[in-house]
């Protein structure tokens, strides 16, 4: 109890006055500039970021058709989290801590004064725009894994439900007011659970359901520009500060510390998975370094706001040696067409990401969180394997039955002839290289 | 006349011109291109998965002269293009039966 106590006085500092005695909650500009700008730097992961990342990794007839995948899904995704997927995901509680109401739809009362349950201090809206950006990103990571071969308008039709039915709901459960993991404690300060498990699983029940590439693993299908992936990395690392230091919701001491957690795993990863590399196969290369930088970026969203900098550090570091071996040997030895690791980088870094927060979150770091297990806590890590079991089976599960509707009705993949000639004649009619 | 295709290590092409040049060969084609003989392919890794490259880039070289000239133009290349080791390339002579020039319409040994 006094534990609890000595929590509240902590959180104290770190909210303004103005959240507690049921005064009217008041905008601060410094916050709410810090959250305009991470809602910018988290567009900027998606378009170019993710973009040139996976777009460099395919072979040069499917360039633009893998740019087109992550920018469409901005500019759809925008729409529909405007129309009802910001009230699916944080409107008003619906059964039982499952999904948000409707009564947010097409933003209804969600103004530019605060909603003290989400950010005491920032406009609702705000809170509203930079949570749009999660949305965009998260179906734009799935699109790493049917790379190369999916039709583009069953593309646009499975991304609309998906983002609807599994990313809107688990960003409920984890994140709204009433949301069941939410009140069960299980901690996930940046999306590791909603965003990179859910897309990470869901990718490889994509990768299945459409089936490998045409002559993969008999054919060459080596990255066509690895310049292109290292802009991309690059922007991605960059991106993700307003990605997990924007998520304390404020230009204050919280802020920094996930800044300094997510720029440290990221280095401690990209060293690990190039060690690894160059002890397993004799050089280090430049896509493993890229590769193992975003590992450490997707294992530190759950931690960063909870974790020091040598237990960022430590959980980094192993991120990029199990994204190694998920990569470089689970894929090959299963022989399912992951193409460009969504699973293998997402998935696997963002479950061991929600693991290692169980282990390494010390509530001196932020009172709002709790201990880990290396800090003491024992209840902690139970949670988190609950919040990773619920969002990877219910992901699966939809994804599935989502897949195999649009199959049934559409198709899901492109025509032989077409998915040998590529997607950017076969789907858009254009190059991307005119020399 | 004769026509000669060199295929070379593409770093060696500014060394094969010149020493043409020397001999007065005022023109040649050239073109990237990719093949293997004894040197064989290297491998390449991303992200664990390992890559068999079998065709390496080389330059190809065409040139088309007189009989007289075409044994000096062997000569020139192979020793602009030596390097000793596994990989310098080969030189290909065959008989070319004519040549037009076709702004003029000269034919045979005038057109080269």
């Amino acid at each position: 109890m006094p534990k609890k106590i000595l929590s509240m006085m902590l959180l104290y500092l770190f909210l303004p006055a103005t959240v507690f005695a049921g005064t009217p909650a008041k905008v601060d500009s410094g916050d709410t500039a810090w959250v305009l700008v991470s809602a910018a730097l988290v567009l900027l992961m998606t378009a170019p970021g993710l973009a040139l990342f996976y777009s460099g990794m395919v072979r040069k007839k499917n360039v633009l058709g893998t740019i087109m995948q992550s920018f469409a899904l901005l500019c759809i995704i925008s729409i529909q989290w405007i129309l009802w997927g910001y009230s699916v995901s944080f409107g008003p509680d619906k059964l039982g801590g499952l999904v948000g109401g409707l009564e947010w739809v097409g933003l209804k009362g969600v103004g530019l004064l605060p909603n003290p349950d989400y950010a005491a201090t920032i406009p609702h809206q705000c809170f509203m725009v930079y949570q749009m950006m999660f949305a965009v990103i998260t179906p734009a990571l799935i699109t790493g894994s049917f790379a190369e071969r999916m039709k583009f308008s069953s593309f646009i039709v499975f991304s609309i439900l998906w983002t609807t039915l599994v990313y809107d709901p688990i960003a409920h459960w984890v994140w709204a007011t009433g949301g069941w993991l939410h009140d069960l404690g299980a901690l996930d300060f940046a999306g590791g659970t909603v965003v990179h498990i859910s897309s990470g699983v869901s990718a490889l029940v994509a990768a299945l359901v459409i089936g490998r590439r045409q002559g993969y693993m008999a054919e060459t299908m080596a990255p066509h520009s690895l310049p292109l992936t290292l802009i991309g990395a690059g922007l991605l690392w960059f991106g993700w500060f307003g990605f997990n230091a924007g998520s304390a919701l404020g230009a204050n001491g919280l802020a920094v510390s996930a800044f300094v957690a997510t720029n440290t795993a990221a280095a401690a990863a990209a060293l690990s998975w190039s060690a690894v590399e160059w002890l397993h196969r004799g050089k280090p290369t430049i896509l493993g370094l890229a590769s193992g930088l975003v590992a450490g970026l997707v294992a530190v969203t759950p931690a960063a706001g909870f974790v020091g900098p040598i237990s960022a550090m430590l959980l980094g570091a192993a991120a990029g040696v199990i994204c190694y071996f998920s990569v470089s040997f689970m894929k090959p030895t299963l022989k399912y067409d992951d193409s460009l690791d969504a699973f293998g980088v997402h998935g696997v870094g963002g479950m061991w990401g929600a693991v290692a927060t169980g282990l390494f979150a010390s509530a001196a770091v932020n009172p709002a969180g709790a201990n880990g297990l290396f800090f003491g806590g024992s209840a902690l890590v139970g949670k988190q394997l609950i919040a990773i079991a619920a969002s990877a089976a219910y992901s699966a599960v939809f994804t599935f039955i989502l897949l195999k509707i649009i199959d049934a009705v559409m198709g899901l993949r492109v025509a032989q002839e077409d998915e040998v000639m590529g997607l950017d004649l076969s789907q858009h009619s254009e190059s991307g290289y005119n020399m | 006349m004769k026509k000669i295709e060199a295929i070379i290590k593409p770093f060696k092409l500014d060394d094969v011109k010149k020493a043409l040049n020397e001999i007065n060969i005022e023109g040649m084609t050239i073109t990237e291109v990719k093949g293997f003989g004894r040197q064989k392919g290297h491998s390449e890794f991303y992200r664990g998965a390992e890559y068999t490259v079998d065709f390496l880039p080389k330059i190809k070289i065409e040139v088309v002269t007189t009989e007289e000239m075409a044994l000096k133009v062997v000569d020139a290349i192979m020793a602009a293009a030596k390097t000793g080791k596994i990989g310098d390339g080969k030189i290909f002579v065959s008989a070319v039966e004519d040549t037009v020039r076709i702004r003029t319409g000269e034919r045979g040994k005038e057109a080269l």
